[in-house]
């Protein structure tokens, strides 16, 4: 059977994918983001799953406006970066895995999830700088990933409940697909920022810290935190943390805590980085 | 009955929202375009004429040109739309966040490794510092 071992969470930070494509993570800028990844690399030596369920944010690179899903699962067998304005990443191609990601597709959507179904898509910043912040520059990645694509651009995104509750039945999905598999679920984006506007620069450090406390020991409570309050606390685009949710709904009530970071500022954005285990 | 907006009390900020959406509709998808080399080359090449081949209204055409953010995102764009046009003009979200603000960006980033903008008077029109 296939189980879910672990939960990992990062931000996305744009500058961050150039800080590494462009060899500048030793700067003392960047050092300090970088610092809290290095305990991550060595666990995932000894807790590398066989397939992550990647949950991000397309950022206007495969979803135009012409078609806007609102829970999205890639189902195809691999996945390129996509060109965002300045060329694609130099990183790996991103595989998938078809298989569960096909049961995952049709387990999720008979649990009342009405996900779109994607069978060809490019994958950019948002899926593949977790990637390199968890695994460095390698040839090819170690792992399998879905995408588990997440609107959070055009407002309303789901409500942290709805998110929550797709990392439930994302559970529920893995557990029942008959193949021995390491399964991860991380979340991506956050944490508090906003890119636009006279109130550009926004950081809220301790609603980030309660946020992140709440995500470890109250998760279901923090699920219903309204949208509202994410824009006007941590940012228009603060509200990219609902899709740490997705994972944190995937596993135990009760959690270990592996590793917690939080580091003020990379570029516009808070940077927060958790690893939870079920604890059990 | 309209649809309950609860965030425009919001200070210095737009929400992406459907109306926003729908303003912008050919202004973002125009910035999307720019993730192809080839697009990125004819726009460069006379970037009137490529935003003629766009069906936005002369205003959102006008501040592409002008390269004003702040309008763009009144009209209808999205940041991460916009960043495909920002892109293709070698500029980062952080140089275009502080033109936003009206901060040098050197100010900004001053800013930001302080910490950032605080949210105390940031929340609600009126909030007190």
């Amino acid at each position: 059977m296939a189980r879910i071992t672990a939960g990992v969470t990062t931000s996305h930070v744009p500058a961050i994918g150039a800080a590494i494509d462009n060899g500048k993570t030793a700067e003392p800028y960047w050092a300090p983001v970088f610092a809290g990844y290095d305990f991550s690399k060595r666990w995932f030596a000894d807790h590398m799953p066989d397939v992550v369920l990647l949950v991000y944010n397309d950022h206007a690179s495969a979803f135009s406006l012409d078609i806007v899903p609102t829970f999205a699962i890639g189902c195809a067998d691999r996945f390129q970066p996509a060109d965002e304005g300045w060329g694609p990443r130099p990183v790996p191609v991103v595989e998938g895995h078809p298989e569960l990601a096909a049961h995952i597709a049709q387990s999720v959507i008979q649990q009342d999830f009405d996900l779109t179904i994607i069978n060809r898509m490019d994958v950019d910043h948002g899926l593949t700088i977790p990637l390199s912040l968890m695994f460095g520059q390698p040839a090819a990645w170690p792992v399998k990933v879905i995408p588990i694509a997440v609107n959070v651009v055009l407002y309303p995104p789901p409500s942290g409940r709805r998110c929550f509750a797709l990392g439930q039945a994302l559970r529920r999905a893995v557990e029942s697909f008959d193949a021995d598999l390491n399964v991860q679920v991380w979340g991506t984006g956050g944490m508090s920022h906003q890119l636009q506007g006279l109130r550009a620069g926004l950081i809220n450090q301790p609603w980030d810290q309660q946020w992140l406390d709440r995500l470890i020991s109250d998760p279901e409570e923090l699920s219903l935190v309204p949208h509202l309050e994410y824009v006007r606390e941590a940012g228009s685009e603060g509200i990219e943390l609902v899709m740490w949710l997705v994972m944190r709904g995937a596993l135990d009530p009760r959690v270990r805590v592996v590793h917690r970071f939080y580091h003020v500022p990379a570029s516009n954005t808070a940077v927060g980085h958790v690893i939870l285990e079920n604890d059990r | 009955m309209s649809l309950d907006k609860p965030y425009l009390d919001i200070p210095g900020t737009t929400i992406f929202d459907a109306d926003q959406a729908r303003k912008g509709y050919h202004l973002n998808q125009f910035c999307m375009s720019l993730m192809k080399a080839e697009n990125r080359e004819r726009f460069r090449a006379n970037e009137r004429a490529y935003l003629e081949e766009w069906p936005m209204s002369e205003a959102q055409r006008q501040a592409v040109l002008a390269r004003d953010w702040s309008r763009m995102i009144e009209l209808g764009g999205n940041v991460y739309f916009l960043a495909k046009l920002f892109s293709t003009d070698g500029k980062s979200f952080q140089y275009v966040a502080a033109l936003m603000t009206g901060m040098s960006q050197a100010e900004y980033a001053k800013m930001m490794l302080e910490g950032g903008r605080r949210p105390e008077g940031n929340r609600y029109v009126g909030e007190k510092r």
